[in-house]
Formats: structure tokens, sequence, C-alpha cells
């Protein structure tokens, strides 16, 4: 069983669809007992850094991933929960995150070549650093995933196991240990989407 | 590297697509999510529904076929038909949808940009604009395109988007239909003056015409057409390996 930990923040109906079309099963949750139970456990967020923060910090539910990952239960943070997973966001303002992955989150503006869009919006091909994450199992190089977002993780080479290139290598995806990132949305990006998926849904099996 | 997307859009009345599509492989050509799971195994990059219904029962129709879509359909999905409200986009944002996309709901109020924006997250909110030449000026047309606003469109578009607008689909009203390619030359001034992506839409007749709009006017991010998709005039997977062939990245 995997635990969606649901904070408030975002829209969790695909996420639970697409666990389920992988064949996994999810349970969308913001109960602390219903988390501990989990095998693994799964960050979702979208929206502003601060404000998601704030909520998931008010929820007390911080402490229980803290708990939860210290045993070892893997643990996935997807786009905005992968950014929670980091130390600290500069998104209007400096604000805390869980700091489970060392490194920080920036603004793409300034850091990438002029003439680029931000939001960095669509499809971009990951390409994987030495350290290729157990979640990637089924992909190959330049596999394209969907990506949404301005805001983007720094400092955070040692973790980092995939990069997607939009003027500079942009930090697409982050492990350390049984602590997982996604910048992209893997339950919108397809079949390549799913695998990672299914990848997460595997691991420990 | 970012890819160009292609995106399809179909237009959803009583909880069927419009405009009779013929695919030889797809036996109910007009059910949202035969078609939706067809494109999205033969290379969209993401589905856009438009809701054309009017009624309050339709509209609760058009919702369950989208959490239908949802729930099976792993791309990005866009609204749109009917946006006029907070209220608006909550609901159709809870059946799965990933932005939603505002047109004469912007138009007849301003601030609705603003607020979804503030709420949604920028790259929620997509504005779409139909725009026309009058009097060699770029007008905003309103109501599906019967309208003259007299808005001069490309102040409306930067406006939309300094509001927080995440994405812009410009409509031109003047090749929608002729098939004979996008508008360059409206597509190339709406790139000028706005830093979010660009989707071209209205006139592409053929694979040559997605060839040209990526090459002539390489900050446009996607192109989206509804009929040459439907009739099978072109195949996604064709018009993308294509694009691939003339040097233009696109998602394989």
């Amino acid at each position: 069983m995997i635990a969606i930990i649901d904070y408030g923040v975002g829209n969790l109906f695909s996420l639970s669809s697409s666990i389920r079309a992988v064949g996994g099963e999810a349970v969308v949750t913001g109960d602390p007992e219903v988390i501990r139970n989990a095998d693994k456990l799964i960050l979702p967020g979208v929206g502003a850094f601060g404000d998601a923060a704030a909520k998931l910090f008010q929820s007390g539910l911080d402490k229980v991933i803290y708990e939860e990952t210290g045993k070892g239960k893997p643990l996935m943070g997807i786009c905005l929960g992968m950014q929670l997973l980091f130390e600290e966001s500069h998104e209007y303002g400096v604000h805390k995150g869980l700091g489970l992955i060392p490194g920080k989150i920036v603004g793409m503006e300034g850091r990438i070549p002029e003439g680029l869009n931000i939001p960095h919006i669509g499809w971009n091909g990951l390409n994987f650093t030495e350290k290729k994450s157990p979640i990637f199992k089924y992909l190959k190089e330049g596999d394209c995933v969907y990506f949404v977002h301005s805001f983007y993780g720094i400092d955070c080479e040692e973790s980092t196991t995939a990069t997607a290139e939009y003027g500079i290598p942009v930090t697409a995806s982050v492990q350390k240990g049984n602590i997982y990132g996604c910048q992209f949305h893997p339950e919108k990006s397809g079949k390549v989407g799913l695998s990672i998926l299914k990848a997460f849904c595997e691991l420990g099996e | 590297m970012i890819t160009k997307r292609i995106i399809p859009c179909l237009d959803v009345k009583n909880g069927r697509v419009v405009k009779g599509v013929n695919f030889k492989d797809l036996n109910d050509v007009s059910s949202p999510v035969e078609l939706a799971k067809y494109y999205s195994d033969n290379g969209a990059d993401e589905l856009v529904f438009y809701d054309i219904t009017a009624s309050f029962e339709e509209r609760k129709l058009f919702t369950d076929i989208l959490t239908e879509v949802a729930s099976q359909i792993f791309i990005p999905l866009t609204v749109g038909g009917g946006i006029n409200t907070l209220e608006d986009f909550d609901r159709v944002l809870k059946c799965g949808a990933d932005k939603v996309s505002v047109n004469s709901g912007a138009i007849k109020n301003p601030d609705l940009i603003g607020q979804a924006a503030k709420k949604y997250g920028d790259q929620c909110v997509v504005l779409s604009v139909d725009v026309k030449r009058v009097d060699g000026e770029f007008h905003v047309f309103a109501k599906g395109g019967r309208e003259d606003t007299g808005m001069e469109a490309i102040s409306w578009i930067k406006r939309c988007v300094e509001a927080g607008a995440g994405e812009v689909v410009v409509n031109s009203i003047d090749t929608d239909g002729v098939k004979k390619g996008f508008d360059l030359e409206m597509l190339k001034a709406v790139c000028e003056v706005v830093s979010v992506p660009v989707i071209a839409s209205g006139g592409a007749g053929s694979i040559g015409d997605f060839t040209t709009l990526f090459n002539e006017v390489p900050e446009v991010s996607a192109g989206l057409a509804a009929s040459i998709f439907h009739f099978g005039e072109v195949a996604i997977t064709d018009l993308k390996e294509d694009l691939d062939k003339n040097g233009i990245t696109v998602r394989l």
C-alpha cells in the first residue's frame, strides 16, 4: 500500500489513478496511522512553496514523514513535493523545507539563458547522472517526461540522478537513500511516467 | 531539450465528441474516453477538452466524462469552455484537469485570471484568445469568435500574462478553417511580447504547416488542431516523424 500524503495541497486524483494503473494500491490520506501502516509514501504538491510548506508543518505530518523515512520507508516527492524535500526554497522569500535532500530551491529567472520561456512547461528528455536511480530501471537515456515549474533544485549534485536540458542542466530527479524526488510529473508522463511509478512500487520486492 | 508539443482539441457536447471522426481502428469515434486513449497512445503530447454544452445538466455529464478520461489517460489535460468563475476552475480541476483554459470568462471579468493564478498557480491558467484583423489591427473576439470586443489583442494578451496566465493559446480567426497554414504574422507578434509558452491554433491543413510554424516562429511551444487529426488527414505519429526529420525536437 502506498500512502499519498494529503496535506491540503493540490489535486491527487491523477496520482492515485496512475498508481492503480500500474497495479499498485494507493490511498490518499492525511491520517498519521494510515501513513505509518503504508509500505511507501508519496509527497505530492502544486502551487507555491511557502504556502505548501506551512500547510505541511501545520498538519504535523512532517513528523510522521521523519519517523517513517527514518525507518527506511521509501518516500517519493513529486514536483513541489520534491522541492519540499530540500533544505530551503527562495520562492518569494526564504522558506524552510524538510531538509531530507541537501540543497536549495531557486528561480529559473536569471539562471537560464534569455529567450527561454518560464515556466518550463512541456516534455523534456532525461539525462541520467552516473548515479542511476532504481526508479528509472525501465527507462532509457533521453526518454521524455512532463515538466511544469519555474523553480528548481541547486547545490544538490550528490543526490541528482537525472537532469533535463533547458539552456542549463535542470535538476529533474534526486535520490538520497530511501528518499526519492521527481521535479516532473510521472503521473502525467504517459507510458514512461507510469513505468517510473511501477519501479517505485516494486522497490524492495 | 524541451520538445515542441502537438495537441489535439476535442469538442464535447452531451458527453460525446462532436465533429465526426474517422479512424479505422477505433470503434466508437465519438467516445471521449476512447478517442483520448487513442490520441494518448499515438503521440499526442497533451489533450484539450472543450465543453460546448450550455445547460447545467449537460455540464454535469461533461465533468463525469472528464473524471473517466483523467482516471485512464496519463498525459496533461486542459479543459476549456464555460469557465467564468473560480468555482468553474474548481469543478474541472477536481475531475482531474491539469490546466484550465479561459476565453470569454476573462473578457467578462478581467480579474478572473489573477484570482485563479493566485489560487491554483500560473501553470494552471491558460489564456485562450480568438484574434481577427480589423482595419489592420489585431482585435480580440468574444463569444466563439462572433463578437468584436474592440480590444487590441497584443496588449490584452500581455495584460493577461502579467495577471498570471501561464500559457497562451492564440487562435487566429483569419486562418481558422482555411487549412492554408498557421497565422505566422500574428504568432510572431504575440511571441515578441510574452515570455510564457505560446500555443498556435487555427489554420493547420497539412504536416508541412507544422514544420513551417516551428521553423518560422521557433518561439512557439506547441501546435493545436482539431479536424485534421479527427478526420485522420494527419496522423500525429507521422507528423512528429516528419518534424524530427526536419530537425525539430519532438517526443517520439
